[in-house]
């Protein structure tokens, strides 16, 4: 809205520049591509290159005496998509992963809001709180969490001390202590998120609904949220992506016993060997993930039209 | 008693102090300006009505009523901000009837007032578009029907008109004047732009570093400045150092080789006088003796620069045909006395 005026009132201004002789805009035309082909490269040998040799990597089979065997066919997707098992592994992880974005969104929005209205030392202080987590290794995380959540562990002795539960309550191999460690690990992007949208926000806009007579409480449902949906909109995409996939804590806090889609294909690789079906769960933990994004993401975008543009 | 009181004012922020002890009156249906360079506190004292931020000492009052009693969402009063702070996610129609749906104003009137407002301020036909699709002018228009459609007992406007290019600003002034004489609503306009609060206004107040310099109708701020500071930010004025001086025929100041008799009432001493370069004119006699060093030739006038010995001075005269001085010329100046403004020296510093 600022930008629109702003543009209006500078146009007139703006002398007309000549346009470039032709030769020159042809010469240069090719500078941008030549310039993007290191990082083009890196990412077509890094990426593209392994997840294509994944993906045909899954059409293989495997035989327990013979290893891989060189045929193309959809056998481990059929596999997958009929045994209950694997649709208990995936489940579980996107509703870990649900259960985690959800978490995200309704403690890094209201904290990204508390943290804009801070005083500007406060707000870097508090800044620092909220980002430290990420300069710290995710392992050492997490192991950290399963010190904490142990069936001896501080939180469990704080409770029954305090009496409030008579036998500790198991947070490790179970779905609540994966959702608590991973909302820790990734609540950061969350915040970052709407902390960037927030930043767009007109300062004013909040004082313009206080005069027409809106409360406190009506100016952040009416007027802050449906303009910072965008930002946790997009912290949402981020988190969830990265918990669907996340391997490292649910490797530490769910074990052996609670599998998720990331610890699944990293068995079948290393434990059973079972390579073209560890590919076949990452494709389809990949295509899946792809699938939830795109759709709740058109989905919103249609219903906030208007913020987006 | 007036309508608006504001009584001693003061805000202090950390480092220094933005409004400084101020205390105005405002008339019901009055139009008056804060005018003042940026930091002179007139945007802070526009807040502090608004609720936005506190004073540190002194009342607001609104017919009887204190203000500062009443949290910003309780005062109704309407407010334009210089980035219009429209809603961006809620079209025009929708941004204009926010406040009626806040005061719980049932539907069906909801929408012949937000139609009513939408007409006044000629944009009819653009309740449906959001503020990102509108031109400056017409996001201006929206956010003004907003604070109208309130019926607010006070109307704030903070800069409205700053963000928008000179023609557009012009036609809504007009626009503004016009729509200000067809509600009746009492209006405070902030502004840096002299010509816009000389326009508008009913009254003026020039404020500088928190204080108010003087209230007055804009003609009188004009022709009679207080003081050096609103003669300079008013306009182009002359200010020459002089020596004010009582005897048995009344005050006069004495300026270089000339003298002229002085109608204010200022205690005697040294002093300053203040005169604009359009009251300026050539004369054969009993004026101030100087050199022509520049006339510039600018359409309806001529802009003459002038070294006097009470220094250099700048004269406009209307390019009407009359003779007028070359450059190297030796001329002589003079105004009528009830054209100068005349100050203690230190007023003039």
């Amino acid at each position: 809205m600022t930008m629109a005026a702003s543009t209006d009132a500078a146009t007139p201004a703006v002398p007309t520049v000549a346009p470039a002789p032709e030769r020159v805009g042809e010469r240069w035309s090719w500078a941008p591509y030549l310039l993007s082909l290191p990082g083009l490269a890196l990412f077509a040998v890094l990426l593209l290159v392994p997840l294509a040799m994944t993906a045909l990597l899954s059409l293989n089979s495997f035989s327990f005496y013979g290893g891989i065997q060189d045929v193309w066919r959809f056998d481990n997707y059929l596999e997958i998509l009929a045994d209950s098992y694997f649709h208990e592994v995936f489940l579980r992880t996107f509703r870990i992963a649900a259960l985690v974005t959800l978490l995200c969104a309704l403690l890094g929005a209201p904290q990204a809001y508390i943290l804009r209205r801070m005083t500007p030392a406060w707000r870097s202080l508090c800044l620092l709180i909220v980002l430290g987590p990420l300069l710290i290794s995710v392992v050492s995380r997490t192991l950290g969490w399963a010190l904490l959540l142990g069936s001896t562990g501080l939180l469990n002795q704080a409770l029954m001390n305090l009496g409030l539960v008579s036998e500790p309550i198991e947070f490790m191999y179970t779905e609540t202590g994966v959702v608590i460690a991973l909302t820790h690990v990734l609540v950061p992007f969350m915040v970052l998120s709407v902390w960037a949208s927030l930043q767009r926000l007109d300062p004013q806009v909040e004082n313009a609904a206080l005069s027409l007579g809106a409360g406190p409480s009506t100016v952040l449902r009416r007027i802050v949220l449906p303009q910072i949906v965008p930002g946790i909109l997009s912290g949402s995409i981020i988190v969830f992506a990265l918990a669907a996939s996340a391997f490292a804590t649910p490797a530490i806090i769910g074990g052996r016993r609670l599998k998720v889609a990331a610890t699944l294909a990293y068995d079948e690789f290393l434990n059973t060997l079972n390579w073209p079906l560890g590919a076949t769960v990452a494709i389809l933990l990949l295509l899946a993930n792809i699938v939830i994004i795109v759709g709740c993401n058109r989905l919103v975008e249609r219903r906030y039209k208007q913020v987006f543009e | 008693m007036s309508y608006l009181v504001l009584d001693r004012l003061t805000k202090r922020f950390t480092s220094w102090t933005a409004v400084d002890d101020l205390s105005l009156t405002v008339e019901k249906g009055e139009l008056i300006s804060l005018l003042g360079p940026s930091g002179c506190g007139k945007t802070t004292t526009l807040q502090m009505i608004a609720g936005f931020l506190d004073p540190n000492a002194g009342r607001i009052t609104l017919d009887g009523q204190d203000l500062l009693a009443k949290k910003p969402n309780e005062r109704g009063l309407g407010i334009v901000f210089q980035s219009y702070a429209l809603f961006p996610h809620m079209t025009a129609a929708e941004n204009v009837a926010f406040g009626l749906e806040m005061r719980g104003t049932s539907r069906v009137d909801r929408d012949r007032m937000v139609a009513n407002t939408l007409k006044l301020v000629g944009l009819d036909s653009y309740g449906d578009r959001y503020p990102r699709r509108m031109s400056g002018g017409q996001q201006q228009r929206v956010a003004l029907a907003r604070a109208l459609v309130i019926k607010p007992h006070l109307l704030l406007l903070d800069e409205p008109l700053s963000n928008l290019d000179a023609k557009m600003r012009e036609e809504m002034q007009i626009e503004l004047r016009r729509i200000q004489r067809s509600v009746g609503t009492t209006m405070i306009l902030v502004t840096h732009d002299q010509s816009e609060a000389m326009a508008l206004s009913d009254r003026v107040v020039v404020m500088n570093k928190g204080r108010i310099q003087q209230v007055a109708t804009p003609q009188e701020a004009y022709d009679r400045p207080a003081n050096a500071f609103v003669a300079n930010f008013l306009g182009r004025t002359n200010l020459l150092p002089g020596t004010v001086e009582h005897d048995q025929n009344g005050t006069s100041i004495a300026v270089a080789d000339a003298r002229w008799p002085v109608i204010q009432a200022v205690p005697p001493g040294p002093g300053a006088l203040a005169v604009r370069p359009e009251k300026i004119s050539f004369v054969a006699e009993a004026g101030l003796s100087g050199i022509v060093q520049a006339r510039v030739f600018q359409g309806t006038q001529w802009l003459f620069e002038v070294e006097t010995a009470a220094g250099r001075m700048m004269v406009i005269r209307q390019h009407d045909g009359g003779v007028l001085p070359n450059e190297r010329e030796r001329v002589m100046v003079g105004w009528r006395p009830e054209d100068m403004a005349v100050m203690p020296a230190q007023e003039a510093a």
